[in-house]
């Protein structure tokens, strides 16, 4: 199963090496990864989502809470929480594909943010499934470069992760 | 305020943590420090011939007491000759302090003379690293570097130094922290008392209990408490490979250690219990063999510090996060409020089958008509000749499983063995180490002759600083645990498993500057045993010949249960 895990982390050089290589040398599964400070400048939010059934979801939350660099972790899944994920995506757009890639792009509340004669780049934020929606509805023949950030989570309601 | 360098804060915050012996080597990026310890003469240092000898020195101190050692490398390649000795200490979880020296700042990253990202390098085998930035916090770092280590699930941790921050002339106020604060770091001081509460009407109503336990006793000082739970419940007892002598060998609760080479009764005690009460013991591969038909009709309560090990490979029915002495400790409180005991009837039905299982004497040794000597009988003559009270120090192979079956440990902290990396080369190192903080006790490594040769220069070093240890040398010819698998597995093609043109230990012992026995008659044994250990002041090299077709029996059949054994070459469970 899919897990998005959110872990709060001294902003200290070194200490992003320190989650990167749990996973490698623990064998876990990385399939995104974002990290950014905090408002709370002496600490960054990682967010990383990984897949894997229970014993080794428990065992990466363990893991990673033994790192002395990591203040707190709380898987999101867990609970009621809200995921984002930002892509920019190139296409080649001419002719009557053009006309395709604005439609699309509003039904799914994308924006375009650069264009040329002959290109889009459309910007789109959303859950990871809404992303790969958005390129199965338009097709991969078009695409030129697709940037995503990966995705960032937060728990609903009053539950928060701070120190 | 006392304004000191970066180099004699180093030193001098190791003297105000306690730390009596550094061992290490000098080099290029530490020549400020060296300079330091020079120039004082509280913190002695200890001059190794190799790095990684240095950290298995650090590594004994520390399982021998419990407080972390400490070792000082330089940069670059002092570094990487210490990794394996950081790791050995990683994955048997004992503190130590490493000191690497690195390059100067501005030089890091630029593929400097003798520069390695230690930080990176050591980073999957430490509990922590520091990179010292700014030489006022160095006091700081090194208060912390050891609180880590030495709390919780203990560790090594590396301090990496750039050469300006020890600059002679760069002084800055001294100051050392009694105590530290890290936010994020805050290990657990006693269980849950629910879940001990749980774990103790479980062990109560066991029928067929077992009390399984690790590394966890030892250096969590636990051994006093597990012996008088042990007793007033008069439950079995088996101890892992890092767990001998949390409970006392000769003591006939005490069923041996379990596992791969497990006693016969331990692993069928295992398997047919009802309860295991596992104390800081990881469940480790060598212990359950195939997870799959681990113990099927057994519950586990699991006591450890680290929750990452509680149902990492086996899922716990009752976990409790904790320092085994505390936990223990409530544990004994709640047997001594408790109207209930465990039922009197079970326990002597299962002690009945327990003593059965005894008198198979499964996989014990045999001696047979050719005069070779057994390794088993060696290691059974060490104990006789020692009492049984020995540091021994062991290095990794035949001998190191004959050691952990045959030499019957009473207290904790005696036997000193790489168990988790299993690191051939650690054992001399390890017995120097032991001696030089315990100069009174008789201290043996207990090796072969592939082992040995793996940091045998330090025989130099304990000329150097007279380290009088015992080396107990078994020497069959050939890499034996290798040689054991190649005939089990392999149709006895002994690949690359055997040694030509072995040294003459007698006279290498000689030219470093000590004595050697050789003995290769059983009926000479004692007498060169009892004479080696009465050369108090002496390093005594014993070459000891034994029978090289000997099989470390039993041995557990891979991927089977806990009972499935080899019990001799020719017999099976």
């Amino acid at each position: 199963m899919r897990h998005i895990i959110s872990v709060l982390l001294e902003n200290e050089p070194g200490a992003l090496s320190r989650v990167v290589g749990l996973f490698s040398q623990r064998n876990f599964n990385i399939e995104s990864l974002t990290v950014a400070p905090t408002d709370d400048e002496t600490l960054s939010r990682l967010t990383v989502t990984t897949v894997g059934d229970d014993r080794v979801v428990e065992q990466i939350t363990k893991q990673l809470n033994k790192l002395i660099d990591v203040v707190k972790v709380v898987d999101l899944t867990e609970g009621e929480h809200i995921e984002r994920e930002l892509m920019m995506i190139k296409f080649k757009a001419a002719g009557a594909f053009r006309a395709e890639v604005k439609r699309t792009a509003d039904i799914f509340r994308g924006q375009i943010i650069d264009i040329t004669p002959n290109t889009y780049t459309v910007q789109l934020v959303g859950s990871s499934a809404k992303l790969d929606a958005f390129i199965d509805a338009l097709g991969t023949a078009s695409i030129m470069e697709v940037v995503r950030s990966g995705v960032s989570g937060i728990a609903r309601g009053e539950k928060v992760l701070s120190l | 305020m006392e304004l000191l360098s970066g180099a004699e804060m180093v030193v001098r915050a190791l003297r105000d943590e306690g730390v009596k012996f550094i061992y290490g080597y000098p080099g290029g990026a530490l020549l400020h420090v060296y300079d330091a310890i020079f120039q004082q003469d509280e913190v002695e240092h200890i001059l190794v011939r190799h790095e990684q000898a240095a950290t298995h020195m650090a590594d004994a101190y520390a399982r021998a007491t419990g407080k972390a050692g400490v070792a000082l490398v330089t940069s670059g390649p002092g570094a990487t000759n210490a990794v394996t000795g950081i790791a050995t200490a990683y994955m048997d979880s004992i503190p130590m302090v490493v000191i690497t020296g690195q390059v100067m700042s501005h030089l890091i990253g630029e593929d400097a003379f003798q520069e390695t990202d230690m930080i990176g390098i050591s980073r999957p085998i430490v509990k922590h690293n520091f990179s010292v930035r700014s030489v006022e916090e160095i006091p700081e770092i090194i208060r912390k570097a050891f609180h880590i280590a030495e709390t919780g699930r203990p560790g090594p941790v590396v301090v990496d130094i750039p050469k300006d921050m020890t600059n002679p002339t760069d002084r800055f106020p001294y100051v050392f922290p009694k105590q530290v604060k890290l936010r994020s770091y805050n290990p657990v001081t006693k269980g849950h008392s629910g879940q001990i509460k749980k774990a103790f009407d479980l062990l109560m109503s066991a029928k067929r209990p077992i009390i399984y336990t690790g590394g966890g006793v030892i250096m969590g000082d636990a051994s006093e408490e597990l012996t008088e739970l042990a007793r007033a419940l008069n439950y079995p007892v088996t101890n892992t490979l890092m767990g001998l002598g949390g409970y006392p060998g000769t003591d006939p609760l005490f069923v041996g250690m379990l596992g791969m080479h497990g006693s016969y009764e331990a692993n069928m005690v295992m398997h047919h219990s009802d309860l295991i009460l596992a104390i800081g013991a990881r469940f480790d591969d060598r212990v359950t063999n195939g997870v799959d038909k681990f113990c099927p009709t057994a519950k586990i309560v699991h006591i450890d510090v680290d929750p990452a090990s509680i149902s990492k490979t086996i899922r716990a029915d009752v976990p409790i996060v904790g320092p085994a002495k505390a936990v223990l400790e409530e544990m004994l409180q709640l047997l001594k409020a408790s109207k209930k005991t465990p039922d009197q009837e079970a326990n002597k039905t299962w002690w009945a089958q327990i003593n059965e299982w005894r008198t198979r004497h499964g996989g014990h040794f045999r001696t047979d008509d050719s005069e070779k000597m057994k390794p088993q009988q060696v290691i059974e003559m060490l104990s006789k000749v020692t009492g049984g009270d020995a540091y021994i120090c062991s290095d990794v192979g035949q001998h190191q499983m004959f050691a952990a079956q045959y030499y019957k440990f009473n207290k904790p902290n005696r036997w000193i063995n790489s168990g988790g990396l299993g690191t051939m080369g650690f054992g001399l190192p390890a017995a120097m180490g032991v001696k030089m903080n315990f100069p009174d006790a008789d201290v043996a490594c207990v090796t072969g002759e592939g082992s040995i040769q793996m940091n045998i220069q330090e025989l130099s070093t304990c000329n150097q600083y007279n380290i009088p240890v015992k080396i107990i040398c078994l020497n069959n010819g050939s890499l034996g645990m290798v040689r054991q698998w190649q005939d089990m597995n392999y149709e006895s093609r002994h690949s690359q498993s055997y040694m030509e043109s072995l040294p003459d230990f007698i006279k290498l012992a000689e030219a470093y500057g000590h004595v050697g026995i050789k003995v290769d008659k059983y009926s000479d044994l004692e007498a060169a045993m009892v004479k080696a250990f009465a050369m108090k002041d002496r390093l005594v090299f014993m070459d000891i010949t034994v029978d090289p077709h000997e099989h470390v029996y039993p041995m557990q059949v891979p991927r089977g249960s806990m009972r499935d054994m080899w019990l001799s070459k020719t017999e099976r469970t």
